[in-house]
């Protein structure tokens, strides 16, 4: 029942892989609209550039009621629409949709964690020079927050090696998957092993790659 | 150039009404380097922000230039702002940038060409003096050079006015005084009115021409600094006055004076040109009185002298007397009272 290692390696690298572009391309999606949802957030709050109760009250709750269910629930909550939307609820790209998600509501509280902390004379000075608030978000509040925003994101990249994980076991693919498949359920202690070794490089690297940028704009 | 009218200005604490700016009522002239000065609290941070709309006033009109600028669209109240340079005490600058590309950025907003703003961004380096350093980032400058950086930013798109938010308040007297002598230049060599808050009397001194006192939101005295200066009306004006020029000894001095069987003491306070006039040696030995100078200074405010002296005489009690009506005359002389100091 051991799985055969000479030709099981394959296997795990490809598994590898789809966990690779899982992260990535929850990464790059949830990025696009955990920033925007982060600084519609921020820019709406009370006395900042344009100010708005109401989206700023509907983002907030709506933050709050994604963010505090367990993934592994929010994945078979929402199956009907990943069904939908991708038109399957098996494999990478059935997985990359509700991790985006949760991905995109968890990046949006962490920008605008990160914007709040920015001064706000710096932003006071922008508006005294004219610039108007559109110019103001994108010359601005983006470049000032970068060097913790991109610390923010590393924080967030390692959560969805988790995630990939957990949508592996429901049939999401990657290394979870693998994990589940052949080291849980037929007992083999040596592709555990080897899953959770790889699993623990990819967080060192995206931590190391975090770490790495961040120091590159971190300016204070 | 700016006009204030009427300008009040009330925030909404909760239930309570705060009223940062109460009925404000200034002028500040074409070239004029204007202080407003008070205690923090005194509304005078949110007068400066009623000048380029970062706050809007609740009642009354700010014009600028003749403009209401409360009518202005948000497009026009945007193309107004680069006509208002603006420092602040933190400074305020963007630590993404490089000095260059702080400077860079209010050029970057009037559509300038990239070798354009080049030229222009040297050009600042040169007057405020920093060239050496226009690619350093601000975590690497001190706060006199990050104060040179804000003034050269604030300068960048040529503007006819400067609003200075405590721009000296969080230096050491050096550096305030490097500064101040900088904003001096930029009033002098580019005709540039300034605006000016602080709580720190020796600014007002050192480069105002007119200056204003704020308390509780009102402007109590206002009037050319010589003026206020020589002959302060309220009791705030007249402590922040005491603040740059003690014109009286400590009480312990005085008291000692007094226990020695010290004299009478006299104050006599003359403002305006040096004269040639040996006034006070004339005028004593004319009645056989002797003078002696106990205490005092004379200093130069406004490119004028201003002198307080505390002076006891020794003679005749009614060569005394003779000697005061004549001085009276000619000089602003009275008793020093017991309970002063």
């Amino acid at each position: 029942m051991k799985v055969d290692w000479t030709t099981f390696w394959p296997r795990i690298v490809e598994s590898t892989g789809e966990t690779v572009v899982m992260v990535i391309a929850t990464l790059v999606f949830g990025s696009i609209l955990g920033i925007a949802i982060g600084l519609l957030l921020f820019v709406t709050r009370e006395k900042n550039i344009l100010e708005n109760k109401l989206v700023f009250q509907v983002l907030n709750i709506l933050i709050n009621i994604i963010r505090p269910i367990p993934f592994i629930i929010f994945l078979v909550a929402i199956s009907q629409l990943t069904r939908l939307v991708i038109g399957t609820t098996i494999g990478t790209a059935a997985a990359i949709f509700p991790m985006t998600i949760v991905a995109s509501f968890s990046i949006a509280r962490v920008v605008e964690n990160n914007l709040v902390s920015i001064d706000p004379g710096v932003i006071e000075a922008a508006q005294a020079m004219g610039a108007s608030p559109l110019r103001i978000i994108f010359t601005v509040l983006i470049p000032e927050a970068l060097g913790p925003l991109i610390l923010g994101l590393t924080f967030i990249t390692v959560s969805l090696i988790d995630f990939s994980a957990v949508a592996g076991t429901v049939g999401g693919g990657g290394l979870g998957h693998v994990a589940m498949t052949y080291g849980y359920q037929r007992f083999d202690g040596s592709v555990m092993l080897v899953t959770v070794i790889i699993l623990i490089i990819l967080v060192q690297l995206a931590q190391w790659l975090g770490n790495t940028l961040s120091r590159k704009f971190m300016r204070r | 150039m700016i006009d204030f009218k009427n300008v009040s200005k009330t925030f909404r604490l909760g239930k309570r009404e705060v009223h940062a700016v109460n009925n404000v009522s200034l002028t500040v002239n074409e070239g004029e380097i204007f202080g407003v000065i008070g205690f923090s609290g005194a509304g005078k941070s949110t007068l400066l922000r009623l000048v380029n709309l970062l706050e809007r006033p609740t009642t009354g009109t700010v014009y600028i230039q003749n403009i209401d600028v409360n009518s202005l669209s948000s497009k026009e109240l945007r193309a107004r702002r680069q006509n208002i340079g603006m420092i602040f005490q933190n400074f305020n600058l963007f630590n993404s940038r490089t000095v260059a590309g702080n400077i860079a950025y209010p050029l970057k907003l009037t559509g300038l060409s990239k070798q354009g703003i080049k030229n222009r961004v040297e050009e600042l380096l040169r007057f405020v003096g920093l060239s050496d350093k226009a690619n350093d980032f601000p975590n690497q400058l001190s706060g006199g050079q990050k104060q040179r950086v804000g003034i050269a930013r604030a300068l960048a798109t040529s503007p006819d006015i400067l609003i200075c938010d405590e721009a000296t308040s969080a230096l050491d007297p050096e550096t305030t005084a490097e500064i101040l002598k900088l904003l001096k230049k930029v009033n002098k060599d580019l005709g540039i009115t300034i605006l000016l808050i602080t709580h720190e009397m020796h600014v007002i001194q050192s480069i105002c021409h007119k200056v204003a006192v704020m308390e509780n939101g009102e402007v109590i005295e206002s009037g050319d600094v010589f003026d206020v200066f020589t002959n302060p009306q309220h009791l705030t004006t007249q402590r922040f006055i005491q603040s740059v020029q003690q014109d009286l000894p400590s009480v312990n001095i005085l008291n000692e004076w007094r226990l020695r069987g010290g004299k009478k003491l006299f104050r006599v306070i003359f403002k305006g040109d040096i004269t040639n006039d040996a006034v006070l040696s004339q005028v004593t030995q004319k009645h056989q009185v002797h003078f002696n100078i106990v205490y005092g200074s004379v200093r130069e405010l406004q490119e004028k002298l201003f002198g307080n002296l505390l002076i006891s005489f020794e003679g005749n009690q009614d060569a005394i007397q003779n000697t005061l009506d004549e001085l009276k005359t000619i000089v602003d002389i009275e008793e020093v009272v017991q309970h002063e100091g």
